[in-house]
């Protein structure tokens, strides 16, 4: 079968892309107040580990990291909708997504 | 070729994924974090790991996207209802990804990864080759996470139920 040979991007912009994708997702979540835009931040934190994972496979030449994104995107998904369904019980208690309010276990 | 390719798909990436955090409305917020996860997958394409690409299609794109779709339209926020936090922790938060990012850049700059090159002809990004690796090495956590989904699918049907 015919490769698509990657063998002119360096392995270091992976890094560096993954870093920046990280860091901006580590910005929302102390960026916004709204919740959903939070989770939204943690799944943009966990694709950038993902991509990372993968590009280290890939220049490896070792496929245990492509098994371990597909477990983090198992457990993403869980968290996902467990998370949600959180935000929504909460929603009906207090009819906001606003984190600042639901701020009474800091007490 | 392949490099105009990677930095077109790390542009969007990157814009698509600034969007989602400065966005006012999070409809697009949702939208754009879509886009960001099509040029992921377009960057797992391009590292010869299609089945991971069409999984990340599929679970995210698919499944979790239209999720938080659902409850963004089942909330009703938009514009008005967005809640904004001070300009100075804005500031703040900004300063403090920014100095993360320069940590991290600066101990990847002298660490020492190995040099990696990849090789000419790989496969191991292959659908028969991921699936043998799961269902031989990694059977086990293969099993355990039919438990987790379960568990997790149990927990959110639980939490979102009316109370009585």
């Amino acid at each position: 079968m015919k490769e698509i040979a990657l063998n002119s991007v360096p392995h270091n912009w992976y890094l560096l892309l993954s870093t920046l994708l990280f860091c901006i997702g580590i910005m929302g979540v102390l960026f916004r107040r709204n919740a959903i835009i939070i989770m939204m931040c943690i799944e943009l934190m966990l694709n950038s580990v993902n991509l990372l994972l993968v590009s280290f496979s890939a220049y490896s030449g070792n496929t245990d990291g492509q098994v371990f994104v597909f477990f983090i995107m198992v457990v993403a998904a869980a968290e996902v909708a467990v998370g949600l369904a959180l935000l929504i019980s909460v929603y009906r208690n207090l009819a906001s997504t606003d984190i600042d309010i639901l701020s009474k276990l800091k007490w | 070729m392949s490099q105009y390719l990677f930095f077109l798909l790390s542009a969007l990436t990157i814009i698509s994924a600034l969007y989602v955090v400065f966005s006012k409305n999070p409809m697009y917020s949702v939208l754009s974090l879509i886009v960001c996860f099509f040029t992921i997958a377009g960057h797992y394409i391009l590292l010869n790991a299609q089945f991971l690409a069409i999984v990340h299609i599929i679970v995210y794109a698919g499944a979790i996207m239209v999720l938080f779709l659902f409850v963004v339209m089942l909330l009703n926020l938009n514009k008005e209802t967005e809640p904004h936090k001070s300009k100075w922790i804005k500031v703040a938060a900004v300063i403090t990804s920014g100095m993360l990012f320069l940590v991290l850049i600066a101990s990847l700059r002298t660490a020492d990864i190995g040099t990696f090159k990849l090789p000419e002809y790989n496969s191991i990004g292959y659908i028969q080759n991921v699936g043998s690796k799961l269902f031989t090495d990694f059977l086990l956590p293969f099993e355990v996470s039919t438990i987790l989904f379960m568990s997790a699918m149990i927990g959110a049907v639980l939490l979102a139920k009316k109370e009585k």
